[in-house]
């Protein structure tokens, strides 16, 4: 009988669990919980402003032909104080950048933008996280990149570091 | 200078772990005696060494011993003194050391009070016991070491996790590790009796007692983690599929299989291999279940940093021990004579079909936990949880249920359909009683909540059946074991179906005065008060609850706590016969209004009830296989 | 435990992350006015991944995040959608992730398979264990 055999079954079984463990340690899966949206339209989503003499977003806004950088961000998230110089730097290399104002006031982001400069040619005050939610973003800070005709190409999860500036400049600018 | 003695005792437990395996080796070589005295004795020494180091922990953190690192790390000298001593082992390195101690005084306990077993097959299996040791002791001094020093020495520590800082978690460790250390016996002996191909009745009964022990531990720690999740996390649950439980779920399942297989093999020399097997695999689900956990591939996000060589390391002794051990079981089992088979209508059946059914689920929670890593391997994001678990699970621990009702009821060897049939009247009545019962008077509470409640009365009947038209004066204290430990079953599974079926739940934003009707009673938030505790402030609710002439005041709770700043939420919760209230004050709205959180769980508490008499069942179990061992022995003697 | 899991996470994780002034939403934390609807988005949240605590389902996490979702399923809830939508419509932004009932699918079926594999292979070995009957 090949009983022998099937002796070793045991033995295997726990070799696969050790090379699925092994895998795992090594090389730990990405965890960040990335947004099923890329690749799809931006939802038609439409937000108050959140400071005065600035735009919030309308509808349509994204389908206009020039492809754009969509900063979710928060006055009280401190990860967007650290990324509030590159999204300066992508914004004087020419990039549109709209914002979304995660669960904020208007004093705190009139406070924010005069600390930090303002990047933003308009910003959408989102009191509930209901868009976040409508974009499947999971956290501040985030960044959509958004072509001409309101399609998302690409999620970038957490703060754009100085070093990613150039790179995402040339995707934005190469963008229909 | 206590930490350096905590090293040393370490170092020395180590060498002895070595000296101890060599000795197992000599001793199988050459059946010497003075070998076999030697490793009886070297193996209790080591025990008392990993013990010495491990209350040399406990000193340094119990006197805020700030030059060490660990304390630093985990401690804070404004702690009361409960937590300060359970900071000990509430991180990786203390935990390591908690577990090889209890591994060491384990294997001294083998050495001392075994006295059954052939004299080659327990030097095998303290051995065995020896390498175990021996890596995890390699692991601490290499990895991990837990009286490390830290120059210059800092002002205080960093403190404990305020969560973490209660009287039930304290204790919920170290009871758990018993049990999934007490199973290292039992890993033990099925390689010691590979080794000595000495696979047979003698071996199970000799194993039985340590696997009983370890089992009862592992209840109890399960029992009181679960109750500690459900008032500390403050949503009113008490079990959550998380990988972190089912890490410790998946032990105890081997362990009741195995618990009932070496019944089969001590009373009918069957099952040979099948609990050779399930001793290896109980204490490997310990070793990856505590892995997994520690190496924090599975928990969470929050980057806690796996530490390439500690996980390469115990990966690794994994490799070695478990990978070991299934091999030798490949390369010997197949010459241990097969055991005796039996009938399908026997009790030796029913046990069969116990351990079928266990191993089932205990591979169902294996897979559903490993598989969103196996998903992530190939680039799907997917989670797994309760709803996966109780669909799966759920129907198979029912069916677990109708067994468990008839087992106790067959014959050994062989029984009559007809008489199994009509010892089930009585059980069968119950069940449909009040499951009509139950739809008359509660209406329809849905589908599995009916059947575990129906299920649980016929359960309960026929656990005692056992005991009718006996002489319970002279029923052996393991019967009564089983008795009891399977009524407990009845009772844990009636308080999760009532849980199901019957909570309500009210959550609201309330000004004080205002009454909330939650399930029978009213709830009145009078007011709320500043509190101050030892290391924490907060706030606190006065709620009156009354229910028909019956009033009474819970006092929940939001803590902050300094170090490290944290916010929790302490529970209040008041325990009637019939139910618990179960309280929670939440955040102000700014409005004047408190969000409040109300339970009425009716028979919650007997999940928990249940719990503990699955473990009294287990210890008098225990009680009554070591006292009628005892007697034979001194039988033996007499004769 | 859990106790375990909390431990290592938080021995690790430093509040390092402020959090938003706006207090929570009323439905975050309080229930809708109908039992019925309420039941309904209880029984959904507790079938969603809380999306930053990971380990835990919207309905039992003091998350920010999950009480912002546990809001919007109410919303959603008491505006009559459907369960089935709600679910839907997060998985199509979050992918299967946020649902901790993953749809049979080609990611899955080897999961949903196991159990009846697992009994089938038991029922396999234990036959050994029997007497053959003529």
């Amino acid at each position: 009988m090949s009983n022998n055999r099937l002796l070793w079954l045991p033995l295997a079984g726990f070799l696969v669990l050790v090379v699925i463990v092994a895998v795992a340690m090594w090389r730990p899966a990405d965890r960040t919980v990335r947004s099923a949206l890329v690749g799809h339209p931006m939802p038609a989503v439409a937000l108050q402003p959140i400071v005065p003499g600035k735009p919030g977003i309308e509808p349509g806004r994204f389908a206009r032909g020039r492809p754009r950088l969509v900063n979710i961000f928060a006055s009280w998230c401190i990860p967007c104080a650290a990324e509030a110089p590159q999204l300066l730097r992508l914004k004087a290399m020419g990039v549109p950048i709209d914002a979304i104002a995660v669960k904020d006031t208007t004093g705190a982001v009139q406070d924010f933008l005069a600390r930090y400069g303002d990047p933003y040619d308009a910003i959408g005050s989102d009191p509930a996280s209901a868009v976040q939610f409508a974009l499947g973003s999971s956290g501040v800070p985030e960044t959509f990149i958004v072509d001409g005709e309101g399609k998302i190409i690409d999620q970038h999860v957490g703060d754009i570091r100085a070093d990613e500036v150039d790179a995402l400049a040339a995707r934005v600018k190469a963008l229909p | 200078m206590i930490a350096e003695a905590g090293l040393v005792a370490l170092w020395l437990a180590a060498a002895l772990a070595l000296l101890q395996f060599a000795l197992g080796a000599l001793a199988l070589r050459t059946g010497r005696e003075e070998a076999m005295l030697g490793i009886r004795r070297v193996a209790v020494a080591q025990g008392l060494l990993a013990s010495v180091a491990m209350a040399c922990l406990i000193a340094v953190f119990a006197a805020s011993d700030m030059s060490v690192k660990l304390v630093v790390e985990n401690s804070h000298s404004a702690k009361p003194m409960l937590y300060k001593i359970a900071g000990a082992w509430g991180n990786h390195e203390g935990s390591m050391l908690l577990w090889v101690t209890i591994l060491g005084l384990a294997g001294g306990a083998v050495a001392m009070l075994e006295h059954r077993l052939e004299e080659r097959t327990l030097a095998a299996t303290l051995g065995a016991q020896a390498l175990i040791a021996a890596g995890f002791y390699a692991f601490l001094l290499i990895a991990s070491n837990p009286f490390a020093r830290l120059w210059p020495a800092p002002a205080d520590g960093l403190g404990l996790n305020p969560l973490l800082q209660d009287p039930g978690l304290a204790f919920h460790p170290p009871t758990l590790y018993i049990g999934y250390v007490g199973l290292s016996v039992a890993f033990s002996f099925a390689v010691g009796a590979l080794v000595t191909r000495d696979v047979g009745a003698v071996f199970a009964k000799a194993m039985r007692p340590w696997v009983l022990g370890a089992w009862i531990f592992l209840t109890l720690g399960i029992t009181a983690g679960s109750y500690w999740a459900y008032y500390e996390l403050g949503w009113g649950g008490w079990w959550f599929w998380d990988p972190v439980e089912n890490a410790s779920l998946m032990p105890w399942l081997a362990a009741t299989a195995l618990l009932h297989s070496v019944t089969v093999l001590a009373t009918r020399d069957g099952l040979r291999a099948w609990t050779v097997m399930l001793a290896v695999v109980a204490f490997s689900m310990s070793m990856i279940g505590t892995f997994l956990v520690r190496s924090g591939i599975l928990t969470s996000v929050h980057a806690f940093a796996v530490d390439p060589t500690r996980g390469a390391f115990i990966l690794a002794l994994l490799l070695i021990y478990i990978g070991g051990a299934l091999a030798l079981f490949a390369l010997r089992v197949g010459t241990v004579r097969q055991g005796t088979t039996f009938e399908l209508l026997s009790r030796e059946g029913g046990l069969v079909l116990n351990n079928l059914l266990l191993t089932v689920i205990l591979g169902i929670v294996l897979i559903g936990t490993l598989y969103p890593l196996v998903a992530a391997g190939f680039g799907v994001q997917l989670s797994i949880g309760a709803p996966f678990f109780n669909k799966a699970a759920g129907p198979i621990a029912l069916a677990l249920v109708i067994a468990m009702a008839a087992g106790p009821l067959i014959r050994w060897r062989r029984d009559d359909g007809q008489a199994v049939l009509a010892q089930l009247t009585y059980p069968t009545a119950a069940a449909c009683f009040s499951g009509a019962g139950l739809v008359v008077l509660a209406g329809w509470i849905g589908l599995l909540p009916l059947l575990g409640l129906a299920l649980s009365a016929g359960l309960a009947v026929a656990s005692v059946l056992p005991l009718v038209g006996r002489n319970l004066r002279r029923t052996p204290m393991f019967t009564w074991g089983m008795v009891v430990a399977h009524l407990g079953i009845a009772v844990s599974l009636a308080g999760m179906a009532c849980d199901a079926a019957f909570t309500t739940e009210r959550l609201v934003a309330v000004r004080p005065g205002e009454p909330v009707r939650v399930g029978p009673f009213s709830v009145t938030l009078v007011g709320i008060a500043p509190v101050l505790g030892e290391n924490w402030s907060g706030l606190e609710g006065r709620l009156i609850a009354t229910r028909d002439d019956d009033t009474m005041v819970l006092r929940p709770q939001q803590r902050f706590f300094a170090n490290p700043p944290t916010t929790t939420s302490e529970t209040a919760i008041r325990t009637m016969l019939d139910g618990q209230l179960y309280t929670v004050l939440g955040a102000a709205d700014g409005q004047g209004r408190w969000q409040l959180r109300l339970w009425w769980k009716p028979w919650v508490t007997l999940i928990w009830l249940g719990g503990a008499l699955i473990a009294l069942g287990g210890a008098l179990s225990l009680i009554g296989r070591v006292a009628r061992d005892r007697r034979a022995a001194l039988r033996e003697i007499w004769a | 435990m859990r106790g375990a899991a909390l431990l290592l996470l938080l021995i690790v994780a430093t509040p390092a992350v402020a959090n938003t002034p706006l207090p929570s939403q009323r439905l975050a934390n309080t229930e809708l006015p109908d039992p019925a609807q309420e039941a309904r988005a209880r029984g959904l949240m507790e079938t969603l991944r809380c999306l930053v605590c990971q380990g835990q389902s919207i309905a039992d996490s003091d998350a920010a995040m999950a009480g912002d979702m546990r809001a919007l399923v109410r919303q959603r809830v008491a505006a009559g959608e459907e369960s089935g939508a709600i679910r839907s419509w997060l998985v199509s932004r979050y992918g299967d992730y946020v649902s901790y009932d993953p749809p049979l699918s080609r990611a899955t079926w080897p999961l949903y398979l196991a159990p009846i594999a697992l009994l089938l292979i038991g029922v396999a070995l234990a036959r050994v264990s029997f007497r053959r009957r003529r």
